[in-house]
Parts: C-alpha cells; sequence; structure tokens
C-alpha cells in the first residue's frame, strides 16, 4: 500500500501557553516550541502500522516554510520511507483551499492508495482533509479512529462520533482519511533515530513545480482571511482565590461544603 | 448580499437536535432580514419537519430509504444537485458537519468557514466571522469572501436558540431532484461505547483531570482526592489518547455527557469539545497553572496552581476534617 501522510508543523500547546502579541496581528512567538501537529503524528504512525502489516512505502508530505522540514525529517525518523515539503513565497497566507489545492498537486505527482491527515490542526478547523478528497474526486472518511484492511479495493474505518460511539464503514481505495488522536499509541523518537536521517534529501517543491499558479493560492487566492487576534470581552469570569496555598484550601472546602461537593 | 440562507437539520429518532433554533438564531445575525430555510434530509423525515417548519422560511427535505443512516458523502451529493450556487449553508461543526462541509464548499465551489461561534456583519459581500485558535486559547476575526456563496459550520451552543416561531414556513419536497447518491463509503454499523467500571453520567461530583496530570503515575493524587471527597474521576481526552484512563471516563463531546453538582477540573484547559459534555449548570471549580487557561472564562471558581502541588494539599485538608 502506498501511502501518503499530510503534517504540519504547530506550536506545541503541551509546551507553550498561546497568546495574542501586542498589537493583535500573531500570537506570540518569541520563544515558542513547535513540534508536528499531534492528530498527524497519529496519522503517521498508522501509516507506518498499515505499511508493516502489508508492505509498501511512507511518504510525508508538509507546507511550510523551511522550517517545517524539521517536522518532516522527525516523521521520516519515526519511519516514514520519503519525505516531500511544499514551499514558496507565493503559498504564504493559504485559506484552507490553498493548502488543499497545493497537497492536491502533490499527490498528483504520485500514486498513492491511501491519503491521510491529522482530524484538525493548531486553527482548529478540521476542513483540509474533505477538500483534498472532493478536489480528488475520492472517498473521504474525517474522526477516523480505526483502519481494518479488507483486500486492495478497500479498507473499513471506524469514525469517532458523538458520544464514544464508533461509527464503522467501508470505504473504496483510493480514499482520504482525517485521523483522530488516540487512534494508535504514536512511538517514540530518539535522538538516534533523528540522527539517521539527518542527512536524507528532502525534496522540495514550489508553485512551478507543482504546476499551480501563484494567485490561486496563497493570500491572492483565499476566499477566508484572518484578520486579527484577540481575547474577547467575556463575562467576570471565574472568581480567583488568592492568599496563601492553606488559605485557598480552608476557602474551597467551605464552598465545597457549601454546593455539595463534599459528602 | 449572495443568495439564500440555509441551515443544515441535524436530528436523531424524529427529533432535531438543539443545532435547529441555534441555527435561526446565526442566520439573522449574518443578515437580520434573510430568508432562512431549513435542510431536512434523512428517511422518513415528516415529523422533523413538522417540528421546525414555524421557525423556518421554507423546509427543503430530501425523504430516501437510501438515508436511512446520514452518510455525509452521499448527503454531499444530494446537496450539490439542490442547492443554489450562491446560497450561505449553515451546519453544525459537529461530527457530522466536519464530514461534510470542507467537501461540499469544494463541490459548490463556495467559501468554507469552520467552527464560527459569532458573526460581526455583512459588508457587501465580506462576511466578518468570529472563531477560535488554540483549542479556544485565542480568538480571531475571519473575513470571508461570500460572493459565490459559502459553507459555514457553526459551533453548537455558541448562538442562543430562536424560540420565536415566526416563519410559518411551507414543507417543498426536493427529494426528486437529488439524483444519484451512491458513494465510495458505505454505512456499516455503529458500535456503541463501551461501558466502564463506573458511570460518571450518574455522579454529583466529578474530580476531573487534564493533560496538567502531566504522568501516569500522578493519576493516584486524582483518586486519592476524590477517595477523600466522595468523588469519581472522571478526564478529559489526552488523558483517554494517553491510555491513561478508560473512554467511559472522559467527558466531552465524543465522551461522555455529564451533569454533576460540582466539577473540580485540574489541569484541564477547557476545548469546547471538553465543555460540550458539561450540563446541568453544575458548580464548576477550576484548578491551572495557567492563569489564561480557557476554563478560568467558564468556572466559577478558580485557583491558579500546579494541581500536582495543590491536589495533595487539598486531599490532606479534607482528610483531616
Amino acid at each position: 500500500m502506498e501511502i501518503l501522510v499530510c503534517v504540519k508543523r504547530v506550536p506545541d500547546t503541551a509546551e507553550n501557553e498561546i497568546e495574542v502579541n501586542s498589537d493583535g496581528t500573531d500570537i506570540e512567538r518569541d520563544d515558542l516550541v513547535y513540534s508536528v501537529n499531534e492528530w498527524d503524528n497519529y496519522a503517521v504512525e498508522e501509516a507506518i502500522q498499515i505499511k508493516d502489516n502489508v508492505g509498501g512505502s511512507v511518504t510525508v508530505v508538509s507546507v511550510g516554510d523551511e522550517e517545517s522540514e524539521e517536522v518532516v525529517r522527525r516523521e521520516m525518523a519515526m519511519g516514514a520511507d520519503n519525505g516531500i515539503l511544499l514551499s514558496d513565497d507565493a503559498f504564504e497566507g493559504s485559506d484552507g483551499k490553498g493548502v488543499a489545492s497545493l497537497l492536491k498537486a502533490a499527490v498528483e505527482k504520485g500514486k498513492y492508495d491511501l491519503i491521510l491527515t491529522g482530524a484538525q490542526a493548531d486553527d482548529g478547523a478540521a476542513q483540509v482533509g474533505g477538500m483534498l478528497a472532493a478536489m480528488l474526486d475520492l472517498p473521504y472518511a474525517s474522526l477516523v479512529n480505526k483502519i481494518e484492511m479488507i483486500d486492495d479495493q478497500k479498507i473499513k474505518v471506524g469514525r469517532e462520533i458523538e458520544g464514544g460511539n464508533q461509527e464503522m464503514n467501508e470505504i473504496d481505495l483510493p480514499c482520504v482519511l482525517s485521523i483522530q488522536t488516540g487512534i494508535n499509541e504514536p512511538r517514540y523518537v530518539g535522538i538516534r533515530g533523528i540522527r539517521k536521517v539527518a542527512s536524507v534529501e528532502i525534496p522540495v517543491h514550489g508553485a512551478g513545480d507543482l504546476g499551480v499558479t501563484a494567485d490561486s493560492v496563497g493570500d491572492a487566492g483565499a476566499k477566508v482571511k484572518r484578520l486579527d487576534y484577540f481575547m474577547p470581552e467575556l463575562g467576570e469570569g471565574a472568581e480567583m482565590l488568592e492568599g496563601s496555598t492553606e488559605e485557598i484550601v480552608e476557602k474551597l472546602i467551605e464552598l465545597l461544603k457549601a454546593k455539595g461537593g463534599l459528602k | 448580499m449572495a443568495g439564500q440562507i440555509f441551515a443544515y437539520i441535524r436530528f436523531k429518532d424524529g427529533v432535531p437536535d438543539d443545532s435547529a433554533l441555534e441555527l435561526v438564531a446565526a442566520a439573522k445575525k449574518i443578515a437580520a432580514d434573510a430568508s432562512v430555510s431549513a435542510l431536512v434530509v434523512g428517511s422518513g423525515v415528516d415529523a422533523v419537519c413538522n417540528e421546525v417548519v414555524s421557525s423556518y422560511q421554507e423546509v427543503w427535505k430530501i425523504d430516501s430509504d437510501a438515508l436511512a443512516y446520514p452518510n455525509a458523502e452521499m448527503i454531499r451529493k444530494a446537496l450539490i444537485n439542490i442547492l443554489p450556487k450562491d446560497c450561505i449553508l449553515l451546519v453544525p461543526h459537529d461530527t457530522f458537519g466536519m464530514d461534510l462541509s470542507p467537501g461540499l464548499s469544494i463541490k459548490m465551489d463556495s467559501a468554507f468557514v469552520a467552527d464560527a461561534v459569532d458573526f460581526e456583519g455583512l459588508e457587501g459581500d465580506t462576511l466578518k466571522v468570529i472563531r477560535q485558535e488554540y483549542g479556544g486559547a485565542v480568538t480571531t476575526h475571519v473575513n470571508c469572501d461570500i460572493s459565490a456563496g459559502a459553507v459555514i459550520n457553526v459551533r453548537p451552543g455558541s448562538f442562543p436558540a430562536d424560540e420565536s416561531k415566526a416563519a410559518g414556513g411551507a414543507v417543498v419536497d426536493k427529494s426528486g431532484e437529488a439524483g444519484d447518491m451512491a458513494a465510495g463509503r458505505r454505512y456499516l454499523e455503529t458500535v456503541a461505547a463501551e461501558v466502564g467500571d463506573v458511570d460518571i453520567t450518574k455522579e454529583d461530583v466529578l474530580v476531573s483531570i487534564g493533560r496538567g496530570i502531566e504522568d501516569e503515575d500522578n493519576i493516584e493524587i486524582a483518586d486519592d482526592l476524590a477517595e477523600a471527597m466522595g468523588a469519581v474521576v472522571s478526564c478529559s481526552r489526552p488523558i483517554v489518547d494517553a491510555k491513561w484512563l478508560e473512554k467511559s471516563r472522559q467527558v466531552g463531546t465524543s465522551g461522555q455527557t455529564v451533569k454533576p453538582k460540582v466539577y473540580l477540573a485540574c489541569g484541564i484547559s477547557g476545548s469546547f469539545q471538553h465543555l460540550g459534555g458539561l450540563k446541568g449548570n453544575p458548580f464548576v471549580v477550576a484548578i491551572n497553572k495557567n492563569p489564561k487557561a480557557p476554563i478560568f472564562q467558564i468556572a466559577d471558581v478558580g485557583i491558579e496552581a500546579d494541581i500536582l502541588d495543590f491536589l495533595p494539599e487539598l486531599t490532606d485538608a479534607i482528610s483531616e476534617q
């Protein structure tokens, strides 16, 4: 099975407190720790497990600036065979559709049976996989938390739906799936693994290589544009308990007693 | 502005979802005088149509035995055939909307905005949308060009239900125009969530842990507190993804919906997916070392502290009483 996994380099929300910068044009980027998008990491692990079961290859592709190369390399250290970086100044400011059209061009340069994305990334839109499938006229399933091989024509996939239930589907290959966290346990990547792929060449494709016109992607092609970041005025919010730990504990116990939180 | 506004109605067992009336309010926020129609798609949908017909100008229905289960791949094909090209379609941003909408926007050649939480006016063909990033840590304004139509996924619960029932429309049967819905993805069955050793949906007091617990070995800190309080431990999604607790302990839209009296959110940032599983207006205590965690916006009482230090102190104090 030839598998393509689309990955994104994002600020690691487990390692950073994300805040708006002083003029609201961006989040505060100083001292941010970046990593591969959590959902994408599960997708790469799933692809590697499928390859280990039925053979084939795993290719990782990312749209981003040159720093995105590090996440492609990291996923290769996990066990992906090939990496591709889609990078061009013209891609900056792309909306979801712009990113999907770049990935479509990358898909069409290869021949893949299965294309995986993470279910969502830092912007929480959960959009690129579904758009890519529609552009390629391939079947799609989102929020996939189980994949079972049936034969080389079709697979069985479980979708995570409301209430912890799982919707089982049969889906024809080739297809596009967006992967939900928890589908597997992504393997640890050690420093030795990183070293092994440190000198592997990762091809970089720009607009010309992909055959996309500059005005169809990037800021020029975007119908959806972020204007600013801000912190909304919300109601009063929580009453913050202040004081020494002892004082806070005492106040909290009083409150819990009053509200029926202590038996 | 562009064309008509449609609202996609989600329903279960013949009963419309809460979002059915929330989308009326959402549409009015886009354009107060807009004509808003509902889309009801499924098998045997007359009861649902009758439920929502008083709230919408028109109810367009597609009624087909093939849609007994709402397979987004099939429904997308039908919608492409019946929807006017330049319409605005509002869809709840749930597991169905995430499945349906991005691809639909491509096929309709219209703009797509995911997980809108509010609208801030329409100027010409530009709709200003409010949404969030990084699990709710920051909010953004987004401009959406709706000149060729738009598909907009709206976060459930972000608009108040419009109960005015002021429209009083008619049901229009579009089933004949749906066309061929055969798709490369076929629904097989729904596997019900596993039942765990405790039923957190029936508990009055929950000690709920998130990423702030940091390590599987630290879960006993929460267990100890729950025992002292006479409560039960629940959790947010990352704890289940890490396989530290079973899925039946997860609070959230993809886990359990709980209705406790008291909810201690310990090291939980408070994403909308998590809060979507917290109902019944409980007394919420948030304990988090990040003072800007979104959970503090909805909590009644907040404590800025590392749960690994604070919870044992609390446990000791309660035990001494």
